[in-house]
């Protein structure tokens, strides 16, 4: 077995890879945005039910690698049913793992410690993150309104 | 033209990578096979001692002093830029202009037929461009920009669910109003050959403009200029053994001229006063500021390898890899190779069910094999045919049998270990 095999595809991402929670769609979404990968054209959406801060409902959509799918399955996962400042920190927290800002000891960003290998794979940074940048944009929008901005948009 | 091919030429390719000091070396533990050369190929010693000998003795700039060094580099310019229009069969009629490489080169075309103002431009409000649908980004973008700007059409030639264009498909785009039409020579996300001698004749014979990108063609299989109805040929060094960010643009005198200048300044006029300009005459007015100098050196040096290892035997070696690459490929369940019959090519581009390509190439550097994986820049056209990303292979005189076998077998873990 080679060495992505044994830290970058562990058996829980392939088993979020096959099998993505909340994937689809909401049927009343308050917030929603679309992130881009630009060297794949690989995009998530993600669509949000908030009441006040609270994520009462979200859902994720599209077409793309096993790191981004089970990376978007994790995130909807971890943040259900939480509020929207806990998705941040968790965004922050994610984040600083993958670019080697935060040593994975050092925080708690749960399951999703089985990517926290993407950060020996520079190229694959993105990928993991993609969901992330359009939950993040997804909050940022205007409530009501479904707002659809293109995240990571590479000339 | 002073190309030595016979068919008879063989490839020593043992001899040939050891001409390639890159290629030696381990990758996460295994021996580099490199196969994304559809995006850049390596560069053989003789072109980086062209290089050298360029930087190390005869470094000046062209064209402005007296002195010894600043002739012997404008003669190094000058000799690159005949050795160039050799290479390319070019005639009296045509000219090379040098550029960092095809994309500056499409954009220079595209944006210089319409620079000059409502006085000069040859794209005006009402007129049509025609794109292929094989297209690279670079080939599309810079045509929409010109649309926008000029109030002309962008049309697609659009390519058939097995990613060919068609000549009868051309004919009932081409009208009166059509001023320029552009096509690749080999499309880099599939690997199509389209029939573009007879594409670019039924352009020209409509009264418009042609341009041929042949990036991915020039390395083995470079178009002769002179046998088509060709305005403009581009291509880049770095997808033919020479130096990255370094390209040309051959054309017609008479089409060259109708580009207004994108790039004002220093070496590209006859004379100036403060209230205006002369431009100076070709190939000069298109290469305004101080050229890439060492990099035209380089590029000419690529030439002369290609030459010396001769076309033909560079073209058989290629497809070769392709079709075993071909056959290897499609023997794995749920792999779809693009363009299967398009055997003129020196790539393979592929998906995999439940695969992604990303993932593919992830598991494949492992193995130290790099790949291309992506839309290639290329998306509407991989939108059409297969929604979404490939990987993709792509041979150069260097490769061998073994690095196929080896991807052939990476994939085919990849894609079992991915499921």
């Amino acid at each position: 077995m080679s060495s992505a095999e044994d830290d970058l595809y562990q058996q829980i991402v392939m088993e979020h890879k096959r099998a993505p929670r909340n994937f689809g769609h909401l049927a009343h979404p308050t917030h929603q945005a679309q992130g881009t990968n630009p060297s794949c054209g690989d995009k998530i959406a993600v669509e949000l039910e908030l009441e006040g801060d609270h994520i009462k409902a979200i859902a994720f959509n599209g077409q793309a690698c096993a790191i981004c799918m089970a990376s978007s399955s994790m995130m909807t996962e971890a943040i259900k049913g939480r509020d929207v400042q806990l998705a941040k920190e968790l965004q922050q927290h994610f984040r600083g793992v993958l670019t080697g800002e935060i040593d994975p000891d050092d925080v708690e960003i749960g399951k999703l410690v089985a990517l926290a290998a993407v950060r020996r794979y520079p190229s694959r940074i993105k990928c993991a993150l993609l969901g992330w940048h359009a939950l993040m944009h997804a909050i940022a929008g205007q409530a009501g309104a479904a707002t659809t901005e293109t995240a990571n948009s590479g000339e | 033209m002073g190309n030595a091919d016979t068919l008879t030429q063989r490839l020593d390719v043992a001899a040939v990578r050891a001409l390639f000091p890159v290629l030696h070396q381990q990758v996460h533990g295994h021996a580099l096979a490199y196969l994304d050369n559809g995006a850049t190929t390596q560069m053989p010693l003789e072109v980086m001692d062209a290089l050298r000998r360029f930087e190390t003795h005869d470094r000046a700039n062209i064209h402005r002093g007296v002195h010894t060094l600043s002739q012997r580099a404008t003669d190094a310019f000058d000799g690159a830029r005949a050795v160039l229009k050799r290479f390319v069969g070019a005639g009296k009629a045509h000219e090379l202009v040098f550029t960092s490489g095809t994309t500056e080169a499409l954009n220079t075309i595209a944006n210089g037929l319409w620079a000059g103002g409502p006085g000069h431009a040859w794209l005006r409000e009402g007129d049509e461009i025609i794109v292929s649908g094989l297209e690279h980004h670079a080939n599309i973008i810079p045509w929409q920009h010109a649309a926008r700007l000029t109030g002309a059409r962008l049309l697609i030639l659009r390519a058939d669910e097995q990613g060919r264009v068609h000549e009868a498909d051309l004919k009932k785009l081409l009208s009166p109003r059509t001023r320029v039409f552009s096509i690749t020579a080999c499309a880099n996300a599939t690997g199509e050959r389209p029939p573009y001698e007879a594409l670019l004749q039924l352009a020209s014979d409509a009264g418009a403009l042609t341009v041929l990108d042949a990036a991915q063609a020039v390395s083995h299989a470079v178009p002769h200029l002179s046998d088509l109805a060709c305005d403009f040929m581009v291509f880049s060094g770095h997808k033919m053994y020479g130096p990255m960010g370094t390209g040309a643009m051959v054309g017609k005198r008479s089409a060259l001229e109708k580009l207004y200048p994108l790039r004002l300044g220093g070496d590209m006029v006859d004379w100036t006063r403060y209230e205006d300009a002369g431009f100076a005459e070709l190939p000069a007015r298109l290469e305004g500021g101080t050229p890439n100098v060492g990099g035209a050196v380089g590029l000419a040096a690529a030439a002369q390898f290609i030459e010396r290892m001769g076309r033909a035997a560079i073209d058989a070696h290629v497809h070769a890899l392709r079709a075993q690459a071909l056959a290897g490929l499609q023997n794995i369940a749920g792999v779809r190779v693009l363009a299967p019959h398009a055997k003129a090519s020196a790539l393979v581009s592929f998906v995999a069910q439940d695969a992604h390509p990303h993932d593919i190439g992830t598991l494949l550097d492992e193995r130290g094999i790099a790949v291309r994986t992506g839309h290639h820049c290329a998306q509407p056209l991989l939108d059409q045919l297969v929604q979404g990303p490939t990987t993709r292979a792509s041979f150069a005189i260097y490769n061998t049998p073994e690095e196929v076998d080896r991807l052939i077998a990476a994939v085919a873990h990849a894609v079992k270990a991915l499921r």
